[in-house]
């Protein structure tokens, strides 16, 4: 007993100050990437072919980025020759619309907060039903974390729960694979309404590195009405909370 | 194990002796009838040999699929290769000799639309179209596609027998699959896993590649496990190019790795302890393990690894500053590991519930094939790095850490002595950094060549099997990822086991869902 006493001492408090102080990112994390038409040469287009999931198309004067197929894999940045495209550190993507993760130049619009009558329901008490659906395991793994004591995400009232019955929100992670389209049908309905759905990482947003391929559905949008889109390959956990707390209107600015 | 002159006689053939990482004309593999190299796998593995992979592909031309064999374990460092031609839709299963070769065989008869008489079990793996017009193995609907989780399921009958189901969806934060139990009260009798919610078409979309997002599907086959997929791939591709990559980036993937294991390592056993109810080690491992992951991302940007490793090497370097940086925050990390973890084995409570739950015999684990952890919790000493080391490993000198009872409380020992054995190699790889480049350019892909790449994955023995056509494209790409090995781990480790202790085992094993259904 007396160990555990002394671990517990030793283990120190670990939660994080997020969102009351900016959080501190490794200097070669790959955040939103900026654009800077300015920089833009005409006729250059090194980008759009190396991008792996097309997410890069021409856009006159310049180019359109797609967040929401973006894997942040960096290969952009590598060949542009002026710098024009580059992965910032800023970690807050999420947004409300598909609509609102294209981007040519002008600022993310971050996700917006619930309508009134949505934020009273959830806004002080959100629990949410994950449902993996051809997921990696690394979106996975990120959202699981943020239960653990680093993030503590039971402090803003948020949880994760075992029984759609208990949910407010589906968390829908992966390219929805033609074999796990069925249960997630399933899983959405046994939710009662009113009810969100929060597409987490580019899988389930557009099918991410496996877009196109038959056996999956270019992830959830084409079957369930989305609330919130949080792009990333997978999605830094901070990027993840950041979405959740807009959503529910738990952010200041 | 047989005498040396048995084994001398395996090599002449019908299997040809190769090494990992070696580019081998498809041409110098004995083409034999399926007979002749089914006996010669069944006589390999009498003698104490094992099956890597085992799969099949339809060559140009051909009307039917050959069916290539990759089998180890006999002599350190050699593997030996079989290609089998089948004259017919429906041949002999090899399972009835050689239970480790079950699961292969159900997914080349979903694969390839043929029959494997005799296989005790022949059911879909994926819930998948078949990729070729043969005799199917099960009715399929019009839909092309069994419907997932159809079908039998193994059934213990008795008055006051019950059956469980669970999932595909679960409790947690979890991958899908289904679980059907067979119960007495709160024992089990047999617990049968069914997968292929998570199918994605992994192999079948490296067709006639690489292709620009190919790196990217191999880094998501399991996307936990991004270090050691994403090399196995740059392995073969380079193997096949000729490209020798350089002895720095060698390092910094070897590094990668480890600290792949120790993150995945510290987040089971912190997941073991919440599994018992033991919070501390709970609560301090789940922060570890994404201090762990933070390393990574202090090395490449993400904390998975993600694009790290490429062909010809990796995409980052590490000046001395970083090595600093890193080497300071994993010595401040391995020491609170010590302070989480050293708490569970001086806990009655959690010993009572690790000890003797979940066993899998030694001589079990042999007969199904079990690889990584799982087997070196029962004795079993396989280990990629020690038995098929790259340079770098050789000069590392892995032991590799083995327990001998095969129960929760030995899976949980292993991960605890390698995640003691992977912070110090982190350690010495990032100090010693060989000078020079940490990319090379690639080369075009050798033609009509196969070749055979190993990682020790932090859950086992991943094996990526890589063939070209005669332009140098892949033609066949098969990934074996170590859940394949040992899901029926999992399954045997149950039987007469309370239901109650299912999370825990399953933890015990932390498997892949998508690594097996690809």
């Amino acid at each position: 007993m007396f160990n555990v006493f002394r671990a517990r001492i030793h283990q120190k408090h670990r939660t994080i100050d997020f969102p009351k102080s900016a959080p501190v990112l490794p200097d070669r994390f790959r955040g939103l990437l900026s654009y800077d038409a300015a920089l833009c040469q005409a006729e250059c287009e090194a980008c759009i072919p190396v991008c792996p999931t097309d997410a890069i198309d021409l856009h006159e004067p310049g180019i359109a980025l797609d967040l929401g197929k973006c894997l942040f894999c960096g290969a952009c940045e590598a060949a542009c020759p002026t710098g024009a495209l580059r992965h910032s550190t800023e970690f807050r993507m999420a947004t409300r619309t598909r609509e609102d993760l294209l981007l040519s130049g002008e600022p993310l619009k971050l996700a917006q907060a619930l309508e009134a009558k949505a934020k009273k329901l959830f806004g002080r008490s959100l629990r949410l039903r994950v449902v993996s659906a051809g997921g990696c395991n690394a979106c996975e793994a990120d959202i699981n974390v943020l239960s653990t004591v680093v993030f503590d995400i039971a402090r803003f009232g948020i949880d994760v729960v075992a029984s759609p019955r208990h949910a407010d929100a589906l968390l829908l992670t992966g390219p929805v694979t033609e074999n796990m389209r069925l249960a997630l049908e399933k899983t959405y309905e046994a939710i009662p309404a009113p009810k969100l759905v929060i597409a987490s990482g580019a899988c389930a947003i557009s099918g991410g590195p496996f877009a196109g391929l038959p056996e999956q559905h270019d992830g959830g949008a084409g079957l369930l009405k989305v609330d919130l889109y949080i792009p990333g390959c997978p999605p830094h956990p901070l990027t993840v909370l950041d979405g959740l707390l807009r959503l529910l209107d738990r952010l200041d600015g | 194990m047989r005498t040396s002159a048995v084994l001398v006689s395996l090599d002449r053939a019908p299997l040809l002796t190769v090494t990992p990482l070696q580019a081998t004309p498809l041409a110098s593999i004995p083409r034999l009838p399926w007979e002749e190299v089914r006996g010669a796998i069944h006589e390999v593995v009498a003698s104490g040999g094992r099956i890597l992979a085992l799969f099949g592909h339809v060559f140009e031309g051909q009307e039917r699929p050959d069916l290539l064999v990759v089998l180890g374990g006999l002599h350190p460092g050699q593997l030996l290769l079989g290609r089998a031609v089948l004259d017919d839709d429906r041949f002999l299963s090899l399972t009835l000799d050689c239970e480790e070769a079950h699961l292969f065989e159900r997914e080349i008869a979903e694969q390839f639309q043929v029959v494997l008489m005799g296989h005790p079990w022949l059911k879909p793996v994926r819930f998948a179209p078949p990729w070729r017009t043969g005799q199917a193995a099960w009715p399929l609907p019009e839909t092309g596609a069994p419907v997932p989780g159809s079908g039998d399921f193994y059934k213990v009958e008795g008055e006051e027998i019950h059956e469980v189901a669970v999932g595909p969806v679960h409790a947690g934060v979890i991958e899908p699959g289904h679980f059907r139990f067979q119960c007495y009260g709160e024992l089990v009798f047999h617990l049968e896993i069914v997968l292929g919610y998570q199918h994605r078409g992994v192999e079948a979309a490296i067709l006639g590649g690489p292709h620009k997002r190919t790196l990217h599907q191999l880094e998501t086959v399991a996307g936990d496990t991004t270090i050691g997929h994403a090399t196995a791939y740059c392995q073969a591709l380079e193997a096949l190019a000729g490209v020798t990559i350089s002895e720095r980036a060698e390092y910094l993937r070897a590094a990668a790795l480890e600290l792949e294991r120790l993150a995945n390592h510290t987040g089971d056993l912190g997941a073991l302890a919440g599994d018992v109810a033991f919070l501390p080690t709970a609560s301090y491992c789940g922060r570890l393990r994404g201090d762990f992951l933070n390393l990574s991302a202090v090395l490449c940007g993400s904390r998975f690894g993600r694009g790290l490793v490429v062909p010809g090497g990796v995409a980052f370097d590490a000046d001395a500053e970083r090595v600093k940086t890193m080497t300071e925050r994993l010595d401040a990390a391995m020491v609170d590991l010590r302070s989480a973890v050293s708490l569970l084995w001086d806990n009655s409570g959690v010993i009572a519930r690790f000890d003797g739950t979940g066993a899998v015999a030694k001589d079990v684990a042999r007969k199904i094939g079990l690889v990584g952890v799982a087997a070196r919790a029962c004795g079993l000493e396989r280990d990629v790095r020690a038995s098929y080391p790259t340079p770098v490993w050789r000069t590392l000198g892995i032991q590799p850490c083995v327990e001998e009872q095969g129960d929760v409380w030995s899976r949980a020992h292993v991960r605890w002595n390698e995640a003691k054995q992977s912070g110090p190699l982190v350690r010495n790889l990032l100090q010693s950094l060989p000078t020079g480049p940490v990319r090379q350019p690639m080369a075009p892909l050798a033609a009509d060549a196969l070749t055979v790449s190993l990682v020790e994955g932090w859950r086992g023995e991943i094996c990526h099997v890589a063939l070209t056509d005669g332009q140098g494209a892949l033609q066949r790409y098969k990934i074996v990822d170590p859940s394949f090995h040992n899901w029926m781990g999992l399954q045997m480790a149950l039987r007469n086991q309370q239901i109650s202790d299912f999370p825990l085992c399953n933890k015990s094993f932390n498997l892949s869902y998508c690594g097996h259904d690809l």
